[in-house]
């Protein structure tokens, strides 16, 4: 799973890539500047002068043209006096100014690359440390492929608009202030022309960019489409070749590549042309006004002289270029905005609440009475400061109990109905049920994955919401059905549980779990790395590793969701054997689907739709005859 | 691998031979066109002369419609030639994957060849309209512009020829020391995207282990890692915009100087040389050859990063089958025996590491076998030999009485119905998965195949019946459910052989044992292979072989295992132990 999203390569610049005129919420062009400025405020200071440097130096280099032709040039040609001194002169002026540019450009490069790096770094690691903070409910209604794209599109984009579509808007800016205030000076008459051919380009550049916009929206629908497609036979790979299906498939997805073609050919044709039709419509542009400068200085109009007029065209090709580009960059501007926006979004999601003040703490008794210990003890207690300010203690026995509590994921389905329940210190408790009848939900309770709706639930008697959620879960041993492994070593993904734990202790503990035996047959024993979540090991082995890695832990209350299905019956025996061994006095939460991973449990809660329909020991229920004993029969189906 | 991917141009050779062609076309224009102006500048412009200006002007409008159909044809053709590239890699990955054998998709993980289907094939599209549009356009501009400039005046353009080179030199020291590390910081940017996947996957563990900061710690290290890689490798790029920079000023001077000198020389006469019209033509002209200096080196390092996605769709575009078909194939399955002939596997074709050791069994044709093991040992790899998902490594895997390596694939298959234990369920009604199996099949052999797997009752059961949509993963029915649907799939291809890979784990035994009862009752000419965890689903079969560790420990029935063999006994003891049967 880890390589579903690969590195992004940034587009082609000027290129549009997503669904043009996305709306962009106001506020968020302010608080991404917010962001760039904070703690770079001096950084950007030196950019914005180098800004301006470089863009004047450009300026004068094309405004140098004029005074080049008229005051040096001409002159020399006309009085044959052969003194070019006045002109290197002038030329060493202007080395001087385009030196003091070139290097300006430098230290913009330079510190723009820091301050863009350093703020994306900074976003980065504020969403990532954000997310940590997240309810599981956040990750259970949004999709793992949007959350990701957060971290690559988004960010991408947003590299990009700071570190370059940011410098260069402020540089084109400058540059177009600065030449238009010199074309004025020139001549307002071409001026005006210029600009009402500026509006013309930008009609037209709307119509083909609105075309191609047009596509791309069907362009990126197909791409959905085929992706979509590959992805849902990839998975199914090998049961198209067990049905010998390639034939169908293959035709199934010529169709869908072929529609995908047609669209993003035309959305690149129009795109394509942009830059033909922008820089030919310069071209004309400069024709036009060469026409109409030349008519003006023959007629004498607007004191126009032809000097005037050779620089007045060098000047607006200096003006019309950074329009072209600003405009063709405005689409990149407004996605790297919604990307923003995105990540705002993230980084404004509410955080997991956690009132509690309850901390759990190693303890030792001396002299009969608990006290705060600070070494591992084997024993916890929960460290209760109250109000007046006395700190009582309260042992760590494992005592769950649940009173009437309801609980919806969404307001519309009720999910748990005055669900009551003792747990006793000790006891191993089971949860029996179809899928969807609320085994799982009831342990999200009590780790507080998810908050109760209404009800209580006591944990050693202390109203679990008093109890801080990182000392409450501390104290809880999970397993879950779907194991997780991160890429590292075995001896790593087992550690994951405990920290501190030697690797006595992890060996220990994959002993316990019955997984020693095949680690140490592993090519590496414990140092073999496994990548995408443990892909070369059975399911079942990885099952066993995640028992290992909550058994270094070393809860005090165990959770085990389904965590032996994978595993067969025989070992699953051995399993329990072990974990009976360390879960010895401690409180166990079962739940599987195979009876015979519950049999020997104290309790039993045969869960239908959201309620407890009956309890006892697997002995008791049978003689009950009640819907337990027909599972047990094999005459209801449990999925 | 360039020979490889540039088979995939094909029917879009013409397209990808015009857009450089016209982009040619397109670069002359606009190298004439700062000739022309220069012209209307010198000879238009300064003298006056309105008449010239027109008809120069006339020119250049002329130019500029014949450079923007260029640009448009091009643009157009680049299009066509790009997405259509894209189109037939597309095409081919796909293609050659559905020839893949389980061993070849076991190399390349789904989400991997998800990505190179998609997000390598859309870099390499942008790679591919990139060369034949700018990679041509830079270097022709260049050739084009120089040939320019030594016409408007030879001397001054010798400016260029010392400039050149100092520039391309610089820009290239930058790019080659610049991309290595921008090759690491990509895949740094995998690491960061791993992380952030795998906290995703797995962050009810984290929380679970309130490992919050542990896993915070571990993105800031990567993240850290980027920034620096990334900072390092702009600064290095820093370097290129004051370097263009620097030489199209020094161009702009030294032009300026030894233009002055020789305009006074010629005494700014057309027919005598240099002219001030020609000094702006060869300072418009210097910054296209720069320009184009610039837009290179960009190409360059834009190309280079595409080199890993070019790479990664190679490696499955040259990917052969392991399996073939024979070359005078089997068409015809006598009957449903098979037989296991000393055979041994191993899944990296290392003999050291055998998954099946040395298996030797005869199944009859319409028994019921159970195969029986841990987790591990080795069921799934052996019923996988009998429909040659693998080939055996040593031995060999007889079907109806023939090597199944002689069979043509597609009949073997087809008469030997595998249940997968990780079955797919596509997107699509009930009806069109069950066609699967059988594309031809009627409503009525639908609904018996149904009926035979239980499957009947449940389907009639929803409101749109053997209509009802199935989602993507089959993720709106229950386990259950879906396992008994991909058995009625398996039903209707009416195979010879049935294997039931742990395919009935989600259902409950009463359904199970229902299950295998409609199948000794009407299909009872049919092989059936069962693999379970559950006694109850084997108890009953004829054979039962129990493996463990790759080895086949015992063969036999009920009755006689129980007796003989010491695991079957402690799996049967294990799944009835307190009970009350």
């Amino acid at each position: 799973m880890a390589q579903t999203q690969t590195r992004q390569m940034p587009p082609p610049r000027g290129n549009f890539r997503g669904i043009p005129k996305q709306k962009v919420k106001k506020g968020t062009v302010k608080r991404l500047l917010r962001e760039i400025m904070r703690g770079n405020i001096l950084r950007l200071a030196v950019v914005v002068v180098c800004i301006i440097i470089t863009a004047g130096s450009s300026v004068s280099a094309s405004l140098f043209l004029k005074p080049l032709i008229n005051d040096y040039i001409l002159p020399l040609v006309k009085e044959h006096t052969g003194n070019f001194q006045p002109l290197f002169g002038a030329l060493c002026m202007m080395a001087g100014i385009y030196l003091a540019g070139v290097i300006a450009v430098y230290i913009q490069n330079r510190v723009m690359a820091v301050v863009a790096q350093g703020v994306l770094k900074k976003i980065r690691n504020d969403m990532f440390s954000h997310m940590q903070t997240l309810p599981v409910r956040y990750f259970d209604t949004h999709t793992h492929g949007d959350i990701m794209s957060h971290y690559t599109n988004d960010a991408d984009t947003l590299r990009q608009m700071i570190s370059q579509t940011v410098p260069q808007t402020i540089s084109s800016f400058v540059t177009v202030v600065s030449v238009f205030v010199s074309m004025v000076a020139t001549s307002w008459h071409l001026t005006v022309f210029v600009m009402l051919f500026i509006a013309f380009m930008f009609f037209v550049t709307g119509k083909v960019a609105g075309q191609s916009g047009k596509y791309f929206v069907k362009q990126q629908r197909a791409l959905g489409d085929v992706n979509g497609y590959i992805e849902e036979m990839m998975n199914g790979q090998k049961v198209v070749k067990v049905f010998c299906h390639e034939p169908q498939v293959k035709e199934a997805f010529d169709k869908k590549n072929d529609e995908l073609y047609e669209n993003a050919m035309q959305a690149n044709r129009f795109a394509n042309n942009l830059g033909p039709i922008n820089n030919n419509l310069g071209h004309l542009q400069y024709v036009l006004c060469a026409i109409l400068g030349g008519l003006l200085a023959s007629r004498g109009i607007g004191g126009l002289n032809l000097g005037a007029v050779a620089a007045f065209l060098q000047l607006s090709r200096s003006f019309v270029m950074p329009i072209n580009q600003f405009s063709q960059q405005l689409n990149a501007v407004v996605m790297a905005l919604a990307g923003a926006e995105r990540i705002f979004d993230l980084m404004d999601e509410q955080p997991e609440t956690d009132d509690g003040y309850v901390t759990l703490v190693n303890a030792e008794k001396k002299d009969g009475v608990l006290k705060e210990a600070d070494h591992h003890t084997g024993m916890w207690a929960w460290k209760h400061p109250h109000e007046t300010g006395d700190v009582t203690y309260t042992e760590l026995k494992g005592e769950v109990r649940m009173f009437d509590v309801d609980f919806a994921y969404n307001p519309e389905k009720t999910v748990l109905h005055n669900i009551t329940l003792y747990a006793e210190p000790g006891q191993k408790v089971a949860f029996v049920g179809a899928t969807g009848a609320g085994k799982t939900t009831i342990t999200n309770l009590i780790n507080r994955f998810y908050d109760i709706a209404d009800g209580k639930i006591r944990y050693d008697g202390i109203n679990i919401n008093k109890i801080k959620k990182n000392d409450l879960r501390r104290s809880l041993g999970i397993v879950l059905q779907d194991v997780n492994l991160f890429t590292g070593t075995v001896k790593e993904n087992i550690r994951y549980g405990n920290l501190d734990a030697t690797d006595e202790q992890i060996i220990d503990a994959a002993k316990k779990a019955n997984a020693h035996g095949f680690i140490s047959r592993l090519p590496d024993g414990y140092d073999t790395v496994l990548t995408g979540n443990g892909a070369n090991l059975s399911q079942g082995q990885r099952q066993l590793i995640s028992i290992a890695r909550a058994a270094v832990a070393d809860p005090p209350v165990m959770i085990l969701d389904e965590a032996t299905s994978s595993i067969d019956t025989r070992t699953e025996a051995l399993v329990q054997r072990g974990m009976d061994a360390l879960m010895h006095g401690r409180t166990v939460f079962v739940i599987a689907h195979r009876l015979s991973t519950v049999q020997n449990s104290d309790v039993i809660m045969v869960l239908d739709h959201g309620s407890i329909i009956e309890r006892g020991t697997h002995d008791q229920l049978i003689a009950q005859d009640g819907t337990y004993a027909k599972l047990y029969q094999g005459a209801f189906e449990l999925e | 691998m360039i020979k490889r991917l540039s088979l995939c141009i094909r029917e879009y050779k013409l397209a990808s031979i015009l857009t450089p062609l016209f982009v040619s076309l397109e670069v002359v224009m606009e190298v004439l066109i700062p000739y022309y102006m220069g012209k209307l500048l010198d000879l238009g412009v300064t003298v006056g002369d309105m008449n010239y200006i027109l008809k120069t002007g006339g020119l250049l409008v002329v130019f500029c419609v014949l450079s923007l159909t260029f640009g448009v044809l091009s643009g157009k053709n680049a299009a066509k030639a790009s997405a259509g590239f894209a189109r037939n890699l597309r095409h081919d990955m796909f293609h050659n994957v559905q020839s893949f054998s389980f061993s070849n998709i076991d190399r390349f993980s789904v989400s991997s060849l998800v990505t190179r289907l998609t997000t390598d094939v859309t870099n390499l599209q942008n790679a591919y309209q990139m060369i034949i549009r700018i990679a041509v356009r830079s270097p022709m501009m260049l050739i084009f512009s120089l040939v320019m400039a030594f016409r408007v005046n030879h001397k001054l353009s010798l400016i260029f020829l010392c400039v050149l080179p100092l520039l391309a030199a610089g820009l290239a020291y930058i790019v080659t020391h610049a991309h290595p590390i921008f090759e690491r910081v990509f895949k740094t940017y995998d690491v960061l995207n791993r992380v952030v996947s795998e906290n995703l996957h797995g962050i009810r563990v984290v929380k679970a282990f309130v490992r919050e900061d542990h896993e915070r710690e571990k993105f800031n290290t990567v993240s850290e890692t980027i920034y620096h890689d990334f900072v390092s490798a702009e600064k290095l790029l820093a370097l290129n915009a004051p370097l263009m920079q620097f030489s199209s000023y020094a161009t702009m001077l030294l032009l300026s100087w030894f233009g002055a000198h020789l305009i006074v020389e010629s005494g700014n006469v057309p027919e005598a040389g240099m002219t001030t019209g020609s000094l702006v033509s060869l300072i418009t002209y210097s910054m296209q050859i720069l320009m184009t200096l610039m837009m290179l080196s960009m190409i360059f390092v834009m190309l280079t990063m595409s080199k890993a996605s070019a790479q990664r769709i190679y490696e499955v575009l040259k990917e052969d089958s392991d399996l073939h078909n024979p070359d005078s194939p089997v068409f015809e399955v006598r009957d449903g025996s098979v037989e296991f002939d000393h055979v041994s596997f191993s899944y990296a074709g290392d003999k050291d590491k055998l998954c099946l050791k040395d298996a030797t069994f005869r199944i009859e044709s319409g028994q019921t076998v159970g195969i029986l093991g841990a987790t591990g040992a080795g069921k799934s790899t052996l019923v996988q030999l009998i429909a040659r998902l693998y080939d055996a490594t040593e031995g060999t895997v007889k079907v109806g009485g023939v090597n199944v390596k002689r069979y043509d694939l597609d009949t073997l298959r087809n008469e030997v119905a595998m249940v997968l234990q990780k079955n797919v369920l596509f997107s699509g009604t009930i009806k069109e998965n069950l066609r699967w199996g059988n594309e031809n099949a009627t409503d009525e052999e639908l609904e018996e195949a149904c009926r035979l797997a239980q499957a009947d009752e449940f389907i009639r059961a929803f409101p749109d019946g053997y209509d009802t949509y199935i989602e993507q993963g089959g993720t709106n029915v229950s386990g259950g459910q879906k396992q008994r649907l991909c058995i009625a799939r398996s039903l209707l291809k009416k195979p010879k052989i049935l294997v039931l890979d742990d395919s009935t784990s989600a259902v409950d035994t009463k359904t199970d044992a229902l299950i295998r009862r409609a199948f000794k009752q009407y299909i009872p000419e049919t092989t059936i292979i069962i693999i379970a965890q559950r006694v109850s689903s084997v108890e009953h079969a004829d054979v039962i072989l129990v493996l463990e560790d790759g080895r086949v420990d015992a063969i036999g029935n009920h009755e006689t295992l129980l007796a003989t063999s010491e695991i079957y006994r402690e799996v049967y003891e294990s799944q009835t132990k307190g009970g009350g049967k």
